[in-house]
Protein backbone atom coordinates (compact mmCIF):
# COMPACT_ATOMS: atom_id res chain seq x y z
CA UNK A 1 0.00 0.00 0.00
CA UNK A 2 3.37 2.03 -0.55
CA UNK A 3 1.38 4.27 -3.36
CA UNK A 4 -1.80 5.07 -1.07
CA UNK A 5 -2.04 8.53 -1.72
CA UNK A 6 -2.40 10.54 2.02
CA UNK A 7 -6.22 11.49 1.52
CA UNK A 8 -6.93 7.84 0.87
CA UNK A 9 -8.64 5.51 3.86
CA UNK A 10 -6.82 2.01 4.13
CA UNK A 11 -8.50 -0.88 2.47
CA UNK A 12 -9.94 -3.64 4.84
CA UNK A 13 -11.82 -7.03 3.94
CA UNK A 14 -15.08 -7.89 4.90
CA UNK A 15 -16.91 -11.20 5.97
CA UNK A 16 -20.24 -11.79 6.96
CA UNK A 17 -21.89 -14.65 8.76
CA UNK A 18 -25.27 -14.95 6.88
CA UNK A 19 -26.93 -16.96 9.82
CA UNK A 20 -26.20 -18.65 12.82
CA UNK A 21 -24.01 -21.67 11.79
CA UNK A 22 -22.57 -20.42 9.77
CA UNK A 23 -18.38 -19.45 8.94
CA UNK A 24 -17.58 -16.06 7.41
CA UNK A 25 -17.20 -15.96 4.31
CA UNK A 26 -15.75 -12.94 2.37
CA UNK A 27 -17.95 -10.77 0.48
CA UNK A 28 -15.73 -7.91 -0.41
CA UNK A 29 -13.83 -4.57 0.49
CA UNK A 30 -14.16 -1.06 1.52
CA UNK A 31 -12.12 2.07 2.41
CA UNK A 32 -11.90 2.98 6.23
CA UNK A 33 -10.16 5.11 8.62
CA UNK A 34 -10.13 2.83 11.43
CA UNK A 35 -11.97 -0.55 12.58
CA UNK A 36 -14.61 0.89 14.10
CA UNK A 37 -15.56 3.33 11.03
CA UNK A 38 -14.54 -0.33 8.80
CA UNK A 39 -17.56 -1.93 10.64
CA UNK A 40 -19.86 0.81 10.57
CA UNK A 41 -19.60 1.26 6.85
CA UNK A 42 -19.49 -2.74 5.89
CA UNK A 43 -22.70 -2.66 7.99
CA UNK A 44 -24.23 0.10 5.54
CA UNK A 45 -22.88 -1.47 2.30
CA UNK A 46 -23.02 -5.03 2.47
CA UNK A 47 -26.11 -5.76 4.81
CA UNK A 48 -28.79 -3.35 3.84
CA UNK A 49 -31.01 -6.15 3.33
CA UNK A 50 -30.60 -8.37 6.44
CA UNK A 51 -27.78 -10.39 4.70
CA UNK A 52 -25.94 -11.14 8.00
CA UNK A 53 -25.96 -11.72 11.59
CA UNK A 54 -22.34 -10.70 12.34
CA UNK A 55 -19.46 -8.96 10.58
CA UNK A 56 -15.68 -9.49 10.36
CA UNK A 57 -13.80 -6.55 9.10
CA UNK A 58 -10.31 -7.20 8.16
CA UNK A 59 -7.05 -4.92 6.91
CA UNK A 60 -5.75 -6.25 3.76
CA UNK A 61 -2.72 -5.19 4.43
CA UNK A 62 -2.40 -8.06 7.00
CA UNK A 63 -4.01 -11.01 4.95
CA UNK A 64 -1.09 -13.56 3.76
CA UNK A 65 -2.02 -15.15 0.92
CA UNK A 66 -0.24 -17.82 -1.25
CA UNK A 67 1.33 -16.73 -4.66
CA UNK A 68 -0.73 -17.94 -7.82
CA UNK A 69 2.68 -19.61 -8.79
CA UNK A 70 2.91 -21.79 -6.15
CA UNK A 71 0.09 -23.37 -6.86
CA UNK A 72 1.55 -27.04 -7.52
CA UNK A 73 4.32 -26.88 -4.80
CA UNK A 74 1.28 -27.10 -2.54
CA UNK A 75 -1.56 -28.07 -4.05
CA UNK A 76 -0.50 -30.78 -6.78
CA UNK A 77 0.69 -33.22 -4.15
CA UNK A 78 -2.83 -33.95 -3.23
CA UNK A 79 -3.70 -35.21 -6.57
CA UNK A 80 -1.95 -38.42 -6.11
CA UNK A 81 -3.42 -39.31 -2.51
CA UNK A 82 -6.83 -40.11 -3.80
CA UNK A 83 -6.27 -43.08 -0.75
CA UNK A 84 -7.86 -40.06 1.21
CA UNK A 85 -11.24 -39.68 0.27
CA UNK A 86 -13.59 -42.83 1.07
CA UNK A 87 -14.25 -43.38 -2.52
CA UNK A 88 -10.82 -45.31 -2.65
CA UNK A 89 -11.71 -48.09 -0.85
CA UNK A 90 -13.52 -51.01 -2.26
CA UNK A 91 -16.24 -52.75 0.26
CA UNK A 92 -17.73 -56.05 0.10
CA UNK A 93 -21.65 -55.99 -1.37
CA UNK A 94 -24.36 -55.86 1.65
CA UNK A 95 -21.72 -54.09 3.98
CA UNK A 96 -23.84 -51.09 5.31
CA UNK A 97 -22.46 -48.03 7.20
CA UNK A 98 -19.59 -47.79 6.20
CA UNK B 1 -5.95 -6.27 -2.41
CA UNK B 2 -3.70 -4.23 -3.67
CA UNK B 3 -0.71 -4.97 -1.75
CA UNK B 4 -0.82 -8.83 -3.01
CA UNK B 5 -1.56 -7.79 -6.07
CA UNK B 6 1.18 -8.75 -9.03
CA UNK B 7 3.00 -11.91 -9.10
CA UNK B 8 6.38 -11.27 -10.88
CA UNK B 9 7.74 -14.28 -11.08
CA UNK B 10 5.18 -15.52 -13.22
CA UNK B 11 7.16 -16.66 -16.43
CA UNK B 12 5.00 -14.50 -19.57
CA UNK B 13 4.97 -17.80 -21.66
CA UNK B 14 3.57 -20.41 -19.58
CA UNK B 15 1.73 -17.89 -17.46
CA UNK B 16 -0.23 -17.15 -20.26
CA UNK B 17 -0.50 -20.39 -21.60
CA UNK B 18 -2.19 -21.16 -17.90
CA UNK B 19 -4.78 -17.93 -18.89
CA UNK B 20 -5.31 -18.91 -21.94
CA UNK B 21 -6.71 -22.77 -20.78
CA UNK B 22 -8.47 -20.26 -17.79
CA UNK B 23 -10.79 -18.31 -20.12
CA UNK B 24 -11.10 -20.93 -22.60
CA UNK B 25 -12.68 -23.38 -19.76
CA UNK B 26 -14.79 -20.94 -18.58
CA UNK B 27 -13.30 -20.66 -15.34
CA UNK B 28 -12.42 -16.95 -13.73
CA UNK B 29 -9.52 -15.28 -13.51
CA UNK B 30 -8.17 -14.18 -9.82
CA UNK B 31 -6.75 -10.59 -9.07
CA UNK B 32 -2.94 -12.51 -8.39
CA UNK B 33 -3.23 -14.56 -11.81
CA UNK B 34 -1.02 -13.28 -14.01
CA UNK B 35 -2.79 -11.60 -17.13
CA UNK B 36 -1.63 -9.70 -19.84
CA UNK B 37 -1.82 -6.10 -20.14
CA UNK B 38 -4.34 -5.20 -22.35
CA UNK B 39 -7.01 -7.41 -20.34
CA UNK B 40 -6.26 -5.59 -17.41
CA UNK B 41 -6.05 -2.30 -19.06
CA UNK B 42 -9.75 -3.22 -20.50
CA UNK B 43 -10.90 -4.25 -17.11
CA UNK B 44 -9.99 -1.53 -15.15
CA UNK B 45 -11.99 0.75 -18.38
CA UNK B 46 -14.88 -1.23 -18.11
CA UNK B 47 -15.32 -1.56 -14.12
CA UNK B 48 -14.65 1.98 -13.65
CA UNK B 49 -16.91 3.40 -16.20
CA UNK B 50 -19.68 1.28 -14.56
CA UNK B 51 -18.53 2.49 -10.97
CA UNK B 52 -18.57 5.75 -12.45
CA UNK B 53 -22.03 5.31 -13.68
CA UNK B 54 -23.46 3.97 -10.55
CA UNK B 55 -22.24 6.96 -8.99
CA UNK B 56 -23.18 9.83 -11.35
CA UNK B 57 -26.76 7.90 -11.88
CA UNK B 58 -27.74 8.71 -8.05
CA UNK B 59 -28.01 12.49 -9.14
CA UNK B 60 -31.01 12.62 -11.43
CA UNK B 61 -32.99 10.50 -9.38
CA UNK B 62 -32.13 12.19 -6.01
CA UNK B 63 -33.17 15.27 -7.60
CA UNK B 64 -36.97 14.13 -6.69
CA UNK B 65 -36.06 12.72 -3.25
CA UNK B 66 -37.35 15.95 -1.44
CA UNK B 67 -40.54 16.19 -3.82
CA UNK B 68 -41.45 12.68 -3.90
CA UNK B 69 -45.21 12.19 -3.62
CA UNK B 70 -45.67 10.48 -0.37
CA UNK B 71 -43.41 9.08 2.10
CA UNK B 72 -43.45 5.66 0.82
CA UNK B 73 -42.33 6.53 -2.50
CA UNK B 74 -40.01 9.04 -0.77
CA UNK B 75 -38.26 6.05 1.31
CA UNK B 76 -38.25 3.91 -1.90
CA UNK B 77 -36.53 6.72 -3.69
CA UNK B 78 -33.53 7.27 -0.74
CA UNK B 79 -33.37 3.38 -0.57
CA UNK B 80 -32.93 2.72 -4.07
CA UNK B 81 -30.32 6.08 -4.37
CA UNK B 82 -28.47 4.28 -1.30
CA UNK B 83 -28.26 1.08 -3.65
CA UNK B 84 -26.48 3.08 -6.67
CA UNK B 85 -24.48 4.17 -4.05
CA UNK B 86 -23.50 0.70 -3.31
CA UNK B 87 -23.42 -0.20 -6.34
CA UNK B 88 -20.32 2.30 -6.89
CA UNK B 89 -18.44 1.32 -4.32
CA UNK B 90 -18.70 -2.78 -4.93
CA UNK B 91 -17.45 -1.76 -8.13
CA UNK B 92 -14.50 0.50 -7.43
CA UNK B 93 -13.45 -2.33 -4.89
CA UNK B 94 -13.31 -4.81 -7.71
CA UNK B 95 -11.09 -2.12 -9.72
CA UNK B 96 -9.00 -1.70 -6.86
CA UNK B 97 -8.02 -5.67 -7.40
CA UNK B 98 -6.31 -4.51 -10.22
CA UNK B 99 -4.07 -2.77 -9.05
CA UNK B 100 -5.71 1.11 -9.24
CA UNK B 101 -6.39 3.17 -6.30
CA UNK B 102 -9.64 4.83 -5.52
CA UNK B 103 -8.31 8.38 -5.78
CA UNK B 104 -6.92 7.87 -9.05
CA UNK B 105 -10.74 6.43 -10.19
CA UNK B 106 -12.03 9.66 -8.84
CA UNK B 107 -9.61 11.46 -10.23
CA UNK B 108 -10.16 10.13 -13.63
CA UNK B 109 -13.82 10.64 -13.70
CA UNK B 110 -13.51 14.35 -12.04
CA UNK B 111 -10.98 15.43 -15.00
CA UNK B 112 -12.91 14.06 -17.69
CA UNK B 113 -10.47 10.86 -18.70
CA UNK B 114 -12.72 7.86 -17.64
CA UNK B 115 -16.74 7.92 -18.30
CA UNK B 116 -19.82 7.33 -17.37
CA UNK B 117 -23.06 5.97 -19.27
CA UNK B 118 -24.28 8.74 -21.54
CA UNK B 119 -27.49 7.87 -19.93
CA UNK B 120 -27.15 10.11 -16.89
CA UNK B 121 -26.38 13.46 -18.80
CA UNK B 122 -30.84 13.74 -19.54
CA UNK B 123 -32.56 15.51 -16.94
CA UNK B 124 -35.39 14.41 -14.81
CA UNK B 125 -38.30 16.67 -15.85
CA UNK B 126 -40.87 15.16 -13.65
CA UNK B 127 -41.97 12.25 -10.97
CA UNK B 128 -42.44 10.16 -13.81
CA UNK B 129 -38.92 10.15 -14.82
CA UNK B 130 -38.28 8.23 -11.47
CA UNK B 131 -40.70 5.69 -13.12
CA UNK B 132 -39.28 5.58 -16.37
CA UNK B 133 -35.85 5.78 -14.84
CA UNK B 134 -36.37 2.51 -12.79
CA UNK B 135 -38.40 0.92 -15.66
CA UNK B 136 -36.31 1.36 -19.04
CA UNK B 137 -32.62 2.86 -17.33
CA UNK B 138 -32.22 -0.01 -15.15
CA UNK B 139 -34.25 -2.15 -16.63
CA UNK B 140 -31.22 -2.07 -19.59
CA UNK B 141 -28.63 -2.09 -16.75
CA UNK B 142 -29.92 -5.24 -15.62
CA UNK B 143 -30.20 -6.65 -19.53
CA UNK B 144 -26.50 -5.81 -19.40
CA UNK B 145 -25.45 -6.62 -16.14
CA UNK B 146 -27.10 -10.10 -15.77
CA UNK B 147 -23.98 -11.90 -18.39
CA UNK B 148 -21.72 -9.95 -16.38
CA UNK B 149 -22.05 -12.31 -14.00
CA UNK B 150 -20.43 -14.56 -15.49
CA UNK B 151 -17.51 -12.18 -16.67
CA UNK B 152 -14.14 -14.10 -16.60
CA UNK B 153 -12.98 -11.97 -13.97
CA UNK B 154 -14.07 -13.43 -10.77
CA UNK B 155 -14.17 -10.29 -8.87
CA UNK B 156 -16.05 -8.25 -11.58
CA UNK B 157 -18.59 -11.17 -11.41
CA UNK B 158 -18.85 -11.29 -7.88
CA UNK B 159 -19.58 -8.06 -7.72
CA UNK B 160 -22.29 -8.24 -10.23
CA UNK B 161 -24.20 -10.97 -8.70
CA UNK B 162 -24.81 -8.51 -5.96
CA UNK B 163 -25.90 -5.53 -8.24
CA UNK B 164 -28.31 -8.09 -10.35
CA UNK B 165 -30.06 -9.33 -6.89
CA UNK B 166 -30.56 -5.47 -5.82
CA UNK B 167 -31.12 -4.05 -9.61
CA UNK B 168 -34.88 -6.66 -9.60
CA UNK B 169 -36.28 -4.29 -6.80
CA UNK B 170 -35.19 -0.68 -8.85
CA UNK B 171 -36.96 -2.19 -11.85
CA UNK B 172 -39.97 -3.04 -9.74
CA UNK B 173 -40.80 0.10 -8.03
CA UNK B 174 -40.19 2.09 -11.54
CA UNK B 175 -42.80 0.21 -13.15
CA UNK B 176 -45.08 0.47 -10.19
CA UNK B 177 -44.44 4.39 -10.24
CA UNK B 178 -45.66 4.29 -13.70
CA UNK B 179 -48.45 1.96 -13.86
CA UNK B 180 -49.74 3.97 -11.08
CA UNK B 181 -50.03 7.06 -12.70
CA UNK B 182 -50.84 4.98 -16.35
CA UNK B 183 -54.28 4.82 -14.83
CA UNK B 184 -54.25 7.87 -12.84
CA UNK B 185 -55.63 11.05 -14.17
CA UNK B 186 -55.69 12.33 -17.84
CA UNK B 187 -52.44 14.53 -16.65
CA UNK B 188 -50.95 11.83 -14.47
CA UNK B 189 -51.37 9.86 -17.75
CA UNK B 190 -49.54 12.57 -19.91
CA UNK B 191 -46.92 13.03 -17.67
CA UNK B 192 -46.39 8.91 -18.16
CA UNK B 193 -46.13 8.64 -21.60
CA UNK B 194 -44.29 12.22 -21.69
CA UNK B 195 -41.35 10.42 -19.55
CA UNK B 196 -41.27 7.74 -22.01
CA UNK B 197 -41.38 9.51 -25.06
CA UNK B 198 -38.12 11.04 -23.80
CA UNK B 199 -35.98 8.10 -22.26
CA UNK B 200 -36.78 5.25 -25.13
CA UNK B 201 -34.28 6.30 -27.23
CA UNK B 202 -31.17 7.15 -24.88
CA UNK B 203 -31.95 3.94 -23.11
CA UNK B 204 -31.72 1.92 -26.32
CA UNK B 205 -28.25 3.80 -26.63
CA UNK B 206 -27.26 2.59 -23.30
CA UNK B 207 -26.45 -0.48 -25.07
CA UNK B 208 -23.43 1.17 -26.88
CA UNK B 209 -22.42 1.63 -30.53
CA UNK B 210 -23.69 -0.84 -33.59
CA UNK B 211 -21.31 -4.28 -33.19
CA UNK B 212 -20.11 -3.05 -35.87
CA UNK B 213 -18.86 0.30 -35.06
CA UNK B 214 -17.79 -1.09 -31.52
CA UNK B 215 -14.33 -0.39 -30.69
CA UNK B 216 -13.69 -2.73 -27.68
CA UNK B 217 -16.25 -5.35 -28.11
CA UNK B 218 -14.19 -7.96 -29.86
CA UNK B 219 -11.57 -8.03 -27.54
CA UNK B 220 -13.74 -8.49 -24.87
CA UNK B 221 -15.97 -10.86 -25.85
CA UNK B 222 -12.60 -13.41 -26.65
CA UNK B 223 -11.25 -12.57 -23.29
CA UNK B 224 -14.56 -13.92 -21.57
CA UNK B 225 -15.63 -10.34 -20.30
CA UNK B 226 -18.19 -9.54 -22.98
CA UNK B 227 -20.76 -12.48 -23.27
CA UNK B 228 -22.74 -10.93 -25.74
CA UNK B 229 -22.77 -8.30 -28.43
CA UNK B 230 -24.30 -4.71 -28.06
CA UNK B 231 -26.65 -5.31 -30.90
CA UNK B 232 -27.82 -8.72 -29.45
CA UNK B 233 -28.36 -7.21 -25.95
CA UNK B 234 -30.49 -4.26 -27.49
CA UNK B 235 -32.62 -6.78 -29.38
CA UNK B 236 -32.98 -8.79 -26.10
CA UNK B 237 -34.06 -5.29 -24.08
CA UNK B 238 -37.01 -4.05 -26.59
CA UNK B 239 -38.06 -7.92 -26.73
CA UNK B 240 -38.83 -7.46 -22.58
CA UNK B 241 -40.27 -3.57 -22.98
CA UNK B 242 -43.13 -4.18 -25.70
CA UNK B 243 -45.13 -6.64 -23.63
CA UNK B 244 -44.15 -4.59 -20.57
CA UNK B 245 -45.66 -1.06 -22.11
CA UNK B 246 -48.39 -2.26 -23.13
CA UNK B 247 -49.30 -3.63 -19.72
CA UNK B 248 -48.70 -0.15 -18.66
CA UNK B 249 -50.99 0.92 -21.54
CA UNK B 250 -48.20 3.39 -22.74
CA UNK B 251 -46.73 3.79 -26.42
CA UNK B 252 -43.15 3.33 -27.20
CA UNK B 253 -42.71 6.49 -29.34
CA UNK B 254 -41.20 4.15 -32.46
CA UNK B 255 -43.31 4.22 -36.03
CA UNK B 256 -40.93 0.79 -36.72
CA UNK B 257 -41.72 -1.22 -33.63
CA UNK B 258 -43.73 -4.20 -34.91
CA UNK B 259 -43.11 -8.17 -34.26
CA UNK B 260 -41.29 -10.24 -37.07
CA UNK B 261 -42.01 -13.35 -36.80
CA UNK B 262 -39.41 -14.50 -39.27
CA UNK B 263 -36.80 -13.22 -36.74
CA UNK B 264 -38.71 -14.10 -34.31
CA UNK B 265 -37.88 -10.71 -32.33
CA UNK B 266 -39.51 -7.15 -32.51
CA UNK B 267 -37.78 -5.18 -35.38
CA UNK B 268 -37.30 -1.35 -33.87
CA UNK B 269 -36.49 2.13 -35.46
CA UNK B 270 -33.25 3.89 -36.58
CA UNK B 271 -31.16 5.12 -33.43
CA UNK B 272 -30.15 8.59 -33.82
CA UNK B 273 -26.28 8.06 -33.10
CA UNK B 274 -25.30 11.53 -33.86
CA UNK B 275 -26.85 12.34 -30.60
CA UNK B 276 -25.29 9.45 -28.60
CA UNK B 277 -21.91 11.05 -30.12
CA UNK B 278 -23.05 14.60 -29.08
CA UNK B 279 -24.08 13.43 -25.55
CA UNK B 280 -20.63 11.42 -25.31
CA UNK B 281 -18.63 14.28 -26.36
CA UNK B 282 -19.87 16.34 -23.30
CA UNK B 283 -22.62 18.01 -25.37
CA UNK B 284 -25.60 16.20 -23.43
CA UNK B 285 -28.27 18.51 -21.85
CA UNK B 286 -26.64 17.90 -18.18
CA UNK B 287 -22.75 16.72 -18.77
CA UNK B 288 -21.56 19.92 -16.96
CA UNK B 289 -23.84 19.41 -13.90
CA UNK B 290 -23.59 16.11 -13.33
CA UNK B 291 -19.47 16.65 -13.40
CA UNK B 292 -19.07 20.04 -11.62
CA UNK B 293 -21.71 18.41 -8.65
CA UNK B 294 -19.56 15.06 -8.45
CA UNK B 295 -16.46 17.25 -8.22
CA UNK B 296 -18.19 20.16 -5.60
CA UNK B 297 -19.38 17.00 -3.41
CA UNK B 298 -16.06 15.32 -3.15
CA UNK B 299 -14.44 18.61 -2.39
CA UNK B 300 -17.04 19.07 0.44
CA UNK B 301 -16.19 15.53 1.60
CA UNK B 302 -12.59 16.36 1.78
CA UNK B 303 -12.87 17.96 5.46
CA UNK B 304 -14.76 14.50 6.46
CA UNK B 305 -12.08 12.25 4.71
CA UNK B 306 -9.66 13.85 6.99
CA UNK B 307 -11.35 14.22 10.00
CA UNK B 308 -11.85 10.22 10.46
CA UNK B 309 -8.03 9.98 9.40
CA UNK B 310 -6.83 12.17 12.56
CA UNK B 311 -9.96 10.65 14.83
CA UNK B 312 -8.36 7.01 13.79
CA UNK B 313 -4.55 8.22 14.11
CA UNK B 314 -5.59 10.35 17.51
CA UNK B 315 -7.12 6.93 18.97
CA UNK B 316 -4.36 4.67 17.81
CA UNK B 317 -1.74 7.21 19.97
CA UNK B 318 -4.01 6.82 22.75
CA UNK B 319 -4.26 2.98 22.74
CA UNK B 320 -0.43 2.65 22.09
CA UNK B 321 0.04 5.00 25.34
CA UNK B 322 -2.24 2.69 27.59
CA UNK B 323 -0.99 -0.03 26.02
CA UNK B 324 -4.13 -1.66 25.45
CA UNK B 325 -6.51 -1.89 22.32
CA UNK B 326 -8.15 1.02 21.46
FE1 LIG C 1 -27.06 0.14 -10.02
FE1 LIG D 1 -30.36 0.42 -10.22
Amino acid sequence: MSERPLDEWPLWEVFVRARRGLSHTHVGSLHAADAEHALHNARDLYTRRREGVSLWVVPAASITASAPDDREVLFDPADDKVYRHPTFYSVPEGVEHL
Amino acid sequence: MVSTETSPRAEPAAARERFDAVIAAGERIEPRDWMPDDYRATLVRQIAQHAHSEIIGMQPEANWITRAPSLKRKAVLIAKVQDEAGHGLYLYSAAETLGVSRAELLDMLHEGRQKYSSIFNYPTLTWADVGVIGWLVDGAAITNQVPLCRCSYGPYARAMVRVCKEESFHQRQGFEILHVLAHGTPEQRAMAQDATDRWYWPSLMMFGPPDAESAHSARSMAYGIKRFSNDELRQRFVDMIVPQADALGLTLPDPDLRWNPERGHYDFGEIDWAEFTQVLKGNGPCNRQRLSHRRAAHAEGAWVREAARAHAAKRARRAEHEGSPA
